[in-house]
């Protein structure tokens, strides 16, 4: 874990959003959070580099990058686990699996340019594996206010 | 929808905004474009969801913020629209979505990810979330993760070459 400076703490808890879009934006919210806008930049600057921060700057929603997403799920035998994570992970549409403690034990994510391959990969998948793919598409998001507190 | 100039502009944000007083301006200058253009179209992109926003995307994980469970509610279809929102909203939780039920085999039809410094944080959070919803909820489940069995980044932009 990373030692955090006071204003460390203040830009990360202050800062999760609503940056200026103005022309000397950093001075604007240097003023905001009470601290000079070399400051700012410079504490920026280190925390990025510390690994503190993955990033300043725009979050893009990538839905809106073009392409599908979608959540699935499947039960999985236990005596199985380990050859059916080695089916479902060679398809290059899987970019993230994970094993949950659930009946429905395997979790993971299709996403391709083309909505059709969603539909496509679950399938191989069944047929491959043998077992029922619950697709789990996401039919209305949430407004989110996730902020992480440091 | 994005407009052909977004993927440059994207691809120029990658890396994040320029650490220099004038961000925005030296973005301009590297697109070719003013500075009033490319406020006015970030400003578009806000407006539109494009951009969810823009500031500190923290590392959780560098941060001691390493605990997360995806937790999974059974919402009546008719509260979903008024319940979802208030859930989605609190600092803990990082998405909330709904989506559908595969009776009678999954009766959860809002799933929220919550995350935590540990697992009982994440467990006192949820349990707090359920005392914010009340009887609307007809049952949830938190589902932790136990392994991660395959990782790979979704890329928003091709890297610039090397």
């Amino acid at each position: 874990m990373i030692t955090l400076t006071a204003t460390d703490r203040i830009i990360i808890n202050g800062l999760q959003g609503g940056f200026p879009l103005s022309e000397r934006p950093y001075a604007d919210a240097a003023d905001m959070l009470g601290i000079s806008e070399g400051e700012l930049i410079e504490r920026l600057a280190a925390l990025v580099a510390a690994g503190a921060v993955s990033r300043f700057g725009p979050l893009w929603n990538s839905e809106e990058m073009g392409g599908a997403v979608c959540l699935a799920a499947m039960a999985v035998p236990a005596e199985r686990f380990e050859a059916v994570a080695e089916q479902v992970n060679r398809h290059p549409e899987i970019a993230h699996n994970y094993e949950r403690g659930h009946e429905l034990n395997m979790w993971f994510v299709i996403s391709s340019l083309d909505p059709e391959r969603i539909t496509s990969t679950a399938a191989a998948i069944e047929a491959e594996t043998g077992l029922k793919v619950w697709l789990m598409p996401k039919e209305e998001e949430f407004f989110v206010g996730f902020r992480v507190e440091v | 929808m994005l407009l052909p100039t977004d993927h440059a502009l994207i691809k120029a944000t990658e890396a994040g905004l320029p650490l220099s007083p004038d961000p925005y301006g030296e973005l301009a200058r590297r697109l070719g474009c003013s500075r009033a253009e490319v406020l006015g179209r970030l400003a578009g992109l806000i407006e539109t969801g494009a951009i969810r926003r823009i500031g500190v995307i923290p590392n959780h994980y560098a941060l001691g913020v390493t605990a997360n469970g995806m937790s999974v509610w059974d919402i009546a279809d008719e509260a979903v629209a008024e319940i979802g929102p208030r859930i989605g909203a609190l600092a803990a939780v990082s998405h909330c979505y709904r989506r559908p039920r595969h009776l009678p085999h999954w009766r959860y039809n809002v799933f929220a990810m919550v995350h935590g410094v540990s697992s009982d944080e994440v467990i006192g959070k949820v349990a707090e979330i359920a005392r914010l919803i009340g009887p609307a909820a007809r049952a949830h489940e938190v589902l932790f993760s136990k392994r991660i069995l395959k990782k790979t980044g979704l890329r928003l932009a091709a890297r610039p070459a090397a």
